[in-house]
């Protein structure tokens, strides 16, 4: 028996107990139904309720046609991560009715349309369901095959309302935010909800025992996406030059980035716009043109995922080499190759930290979470900047694409750009000559200039061999003075990138280490492990090369549990490349399979690798 | 600039432009091209045309890819900003500092390899997006720093120093520019310096993509008898649609000596392009009408050459995109970040 089936087994409510603010369900429709709003409703209705809710989407690489599920989590305690389990499960597609139905937990619940009956091998005895004539209704009350089609969707909302004891006040206050302007929609999804919930509190008991009850738990939050918040960070930033080619997961990115531009952006009597996007026709050209926009002084970003970074890879090498910022987001999927392009995963990491031919190393942020997306993205670009060197964000599809429970983002207006050392007219007019990469300052960063600012600041940048006078060379002891220096720099960038977040338990000799978007899933893990007398430190790596922080916890650990969603443990991998930790002090934990990390991966994973000591 | 040293003290007699400054100071450090090399004479040119034009060198930037044309610019516009990119990539480059900073003169050097095999997608784009640059492919047919391959650009007949001979249809990067809605599209060759100066200064001008491929004989791969870019064959073949004259904007049109054969462009800031002895039905701003005609000549056997289509009112990417006027790396900080209480207001969205 999994974990997950033994959680599953012990649940709470199983036994008619109820189960207040503490369940899962998910709906399968067929993409390019309009379920997306629907879904998006339920969630905002819990969300305003109070509550912490996760929203997670699993979708197909495709337009409109093939199913798609949407999973929501209703957690009182706040967890946020994936979860395998569900008590209640929505089937609106036909095509995935019995792999769905065979997904509820035993005890647990089925709402589906009971316009034509449902095929008897489908049926299981130790599942409820409760079947609601949705496309009768629909049918019955609204006019065109779209419309029926889309207030199916509402009318499941409308049911689910009932059945768990959603606050319609809360739920059609929503409607009349989204709808204002349209009176006769707002009409026809108020009549839909009305449909759906009339049906069911007169046909079956309301609310079920898993149901919601108000809380106060998220004041001072969002629900947001990470490419959102992350696209906000540019904005933030200054950023002015985005070039991009349209990639899954990455694409919502530069469309929020555009969306905030011409909000914030366009001066309002010209109508001119302060900032250019190009959408390139490669992820070749998306990179070249970040690295013109930063040569020229320009904040410039690409937003892409693994089949766009691996394209990318000549150019990071020639901004490294040329030290030319760049920052580049990269928003994770299952590779490699093609891959999964909807599903996610950390497959990227040793690629960032060592990205393209001969010696490179660059600095790479982790973002756990969407707000740590957005003030990341802000850090990138000082970074890039003041080591005049490629940044990447490391985001992933979980972070990227999904509604998550966000704290606020704050601003502080006192920010302002790092923009490291640039030599303007007045310091150029003062020096008797310029050099481009003399190390001045000992710190391994030698200053530049911005064309058209000054003639004396005139220099030749190139990816080939080069002194520190910025001159083309195949000396031996020129060369390697410039790559010493590159090497220390990037070095020194250690002390630079976010520290990492650690948290200590009372007794705990075990260590368990992880980066992204495992958070989640590895503190929910650890409240459980530690219910079964498992105590964990737990650190999640945040930036790239190392600080010595990294190297300090994993040698007061005898034993850490590496967490992270690839094949190869390319975090386990980085960690013992970089830090001199013992390789058996990494204890290696993978999931990749594709739907984001659950709390039940780490504890299957940790008991395993325990063994006997407990399990 | 050419392969020999110039002394470094200044003779008082050397003509200056309008800003005061000599050719010198629009020239570059010393070239390590093969002696007699074309690209050295299109290096002169250049020299030549920013000079003629008053253009301050360090408001110029020049960029490049990889090849031995690419090696040019750190030979002209020693006090300009430069870029040595990656093969086939100076089109990005070129873009995303367009796109920060529209205020600069920007001058790229390509080659055939570069441009027509490696980059070929990015110098389409370039031309789709309509990049205000002045785009030069010093084109010799031939990959000379590996030693003599043939390049895209190589005529179906030509014959390799090696002896083989090509059997591959050549890309024309002037017909490839006018299929794909280039802006300015002009052929020259480096052995004609009074072709080519006007050319790049009317080119420099155009305010949007202006290609100008530049045959420039190889010496030491692909000069030789057989060759169909030598400078001898060049010479022979070359067949002018007609002579240009660049007169900038705020000069006085002077009378011209054959009245009646002059037809006249006049290019976005106002200055005009003479066409000097053009046949009376040609249009150098009908392209159907320059592509028909670039296809007859090249049929013959023959190169076509000229300023042989401009479309002097063309929006460029700036145009396009509505950008303001001010260039971006100008725009102060505060004008670019919303503040904390637009962040404020922006998240009562989220909830």
């Amino acid at each position: 028996m999994s974990t997950a089936t033994a959680w599953a087994s012990a649940a709470p409510g199983l036994d008619g107990t109820p189960r207040v603010n503490d369940f899962a369900f998910k709906i399968g429709t067929v993409n390019g139904t309009g379920s997306a709003s629907a879904n998006s409703l339920i969630m905002h209705t819990i969300f305003r309720m109070g509550i912490p809710v996760t929203g997670k989407n699993v979708f197909p690489s495709n337009i409109q046609g093939l199913p798609t599920w949407y999973e929501i989590r209703v957690s009182r305690d706040g967890y946020t991560a994936r979860t395998p389990v569900f008590d209640l499960v929505v089937p609106m597609n036909p095509a995935t009715y019995a792999r769905d139905i065979a997904e509820v937990r035993p005890g647990g619940w089925v709402l589906y349309d009971s316009t034509w009956p449902l095929d008897r091998s489908l049926l299981r005895d130790d599942v409820t369901f409760l079947g609601v004539p949705m496309g009768r209704m629909c049918n019955e009350n609204f006019e065109g095959d779209r419309a029926r089609t889309l207030m199916k969707n509402i009318v499941y909302t409308g049911a689910l309302a009932a059945l768990l004891d959603m606050d319609l006040s809360i739920l059609n206050g929503i409607l009349e935010e989204k709808f204002a302007r349209k009176q006769a929609l707002l009409e026809a999804n108020f009549k839909a909800v009305r449909l759906g919930y009339d049906y069911v509190r007169e046909h079956f008991d309301c609310p079920l025992p898993i149901r919601l009850e108000k809380m106060d738990a998220t004041r001072g939050y969002v629900l947001m996406d990470g490419n959102t918040a992350a696209a906000l960070g540019c904005v933030y930033a200054g950023a002015t030059v985005g070039a991009w080619y349209p990639i899954t997961p990455a694409t919502s990115l530069m469309d929020a980035f555009q969306q905030f531009c011409e909000r914030f952006r366009v001066d309002p009597e010209t109508k001119q716009r302060k900032f250019v996007i190009v959408q390139a026709e490669d992820e070749l050209a998306a990179a070249g043109i970040v690295v013109g926009a930063s040569w020229m002084g320009a904040r410039a970003f690409t937003p892409t995922s693994g089949p766009g970074l691996s394209l990318m890879n000549e150019f990071i090498g020639l901004a490294y080499y040329a030290e030319v910022p760049a920052v580049i987001i990269d928003v994770q999927r299952a590779g490699p190759s093609t891959g999964m392009p909807t599903r996610t995963q950390q497959g990227d990491l040793l690629l960032a930290a060592y990205a393209s031919h001969g010696d490179t190393k660059h600095i790479v942020l982790f973002p756990a979470d969407p707000e740590e997306c957005f003030y990341f993205a802000v850090k990138a670009f000082d970074l890039a900047e003041r080591f005049q060197t490629p940044v990447f964000v490391l985001s992933d599809l979980d972070i990227g694409m999904n509604d998550w429970l966000t704290p606020r983002l704050r601003w502080d207006d006192a920010y302002r750009p790092d923009r490291g050392k640039v030599l303007d007219a007045d310091a150029l007019e003062r020096i008797q000559k310029f050099h481009r990469y003399l190390d001045v300052d000992g710190d391994g960063i030698a200053a530049r200039t911005l064309p058209g600012v000054h003639p004396k600041g005139a220099y030749f940048t190139r990816g080939s061999g080069h002194n520190k006078y910025g001159a083309y060379t195949e000396d031996p002891a020129e060369y390697m003075e410039v790559m010493e220096r590159l090497a220390r720099k990037i070095k020194n960038a250690a002390a630079a990138v976010p520290e990492p977040e650690i948290r200590r338990t009372d007794g705990a000799s075990l260590g368990i280490v992880t980066v992204g978007s495992g958070r989640a899933a590895v503190l929910e893990a650890m409240d459980r492990l530690r219910d079964e007398g498992i105590a964990l430190d737990y650190m999640r790596v945040r930036g790239f090369p190392f600080g010595e922080a990294v190297a300090e916890f994993l040698a007061q650990h005898e034993l850490n549990f590496v967490v992270e969603q690839n094949r190869d443990g390319q975090l386990r991998s980085l960690l013992l490349l970089e830090t001199g930790v013992p390789a058996e002090r990494l204890a290696s934990v993978r999931y990749y399979g594709g739907f984001p990390l659950s709390a039940h991966h780490v504890i299957e994973g940790v008991l395993r690798q325990l063994g006997g000591v407990k399990a | 600039m050419t392969s020999i040293a110039k002394p470094a003290v200044r003779h008082p007699g050397l003509p200056t432009n309008k800003l005061g400054l000599t050719r010198r100071d629009y020239e570059g450090a010393m070239s390590t091209l093969c002696a007699g090399c074309g690209h050295d004479s299109i290096t002169a040119a250049i020299v030549q045309a920013f000079f003629e034009l008053d253009i301050e060198p360090h408001r110029a930037a020049k960029l490049s890819g990889i090849g031995c044309s690419s090696k040019t610019p750190a030979y002209f516009l020693g006090q300009s900003h430069g870029f040595n990119a990656v093969h086939g990539r100076m089109p990005a480059v070129a873009t995303g500092a367009n796109a920060a900073n529209r205020s600069l003169v920007y001058i790229g050097v390509s080659g055939d390899g570069d441009s027509l095999s490696i980059g070929l997608g990015q110098m389409c784009h370039a031309i789709r997006r309509n990049l205000d640059i002045c785009y030069i492919i010093e084109n010799n047919g031939v990959y000379g720093l590996t030693k003599g391959q043939f390049s895209a650009s190589a005529d179906v007949g030509s014959k390799a120093k090696r002896g083989d001979v090509n059997e591959l249809p050549p890309i024309d990067p002037v017909l490839l520019a006018l299929t794909l809605g280039a802006t300015f599209v002009a052929r020259s060759f480096s052995g004609d310096k009074k072709h080519l100066v006007p050319i790049l200064k009317a080119a420099l001008t155009h305010k949007g993509f202006a290609l100008v491929d530049v045959i420039s004989p190889c010496v030491t791969f692909n000069d030789h008898e057989g060759s169909t870019k030598s400078y001898r064959y060049t010479r022979q073949h070359m067949e002018d649609l007609a002579p240009i004259d660049f007169v900038p904007v705020r000069r006085e049109i002077t009378a011209d000596s054959e009245p009646g054969t002059v037809m006249a462009v006049t290019m976005h800031d106002g200055s005009v392009v003479r066409f000097r002895r053009v046949a009376e039905d040609y249009d150098p701003t009908d392209r159907d009408a320059a592509y028909a005609y670039v296809r007859r000549v090249l049929e013959r056997g023959e190169v076509p050459t000229g300023l042989l289509y401009v479309q002097p009112d063309s929006r460029d990417m700036h145009a396009i995109n509505r950008t303001v006027d001010r260039p971006l790396v100008e725009l102060p900080y505060e004008e670019l970040c919303p503040g904390a209480e637009a962040l404020e207001r922006l998240m009562e969205e989220y909830r």
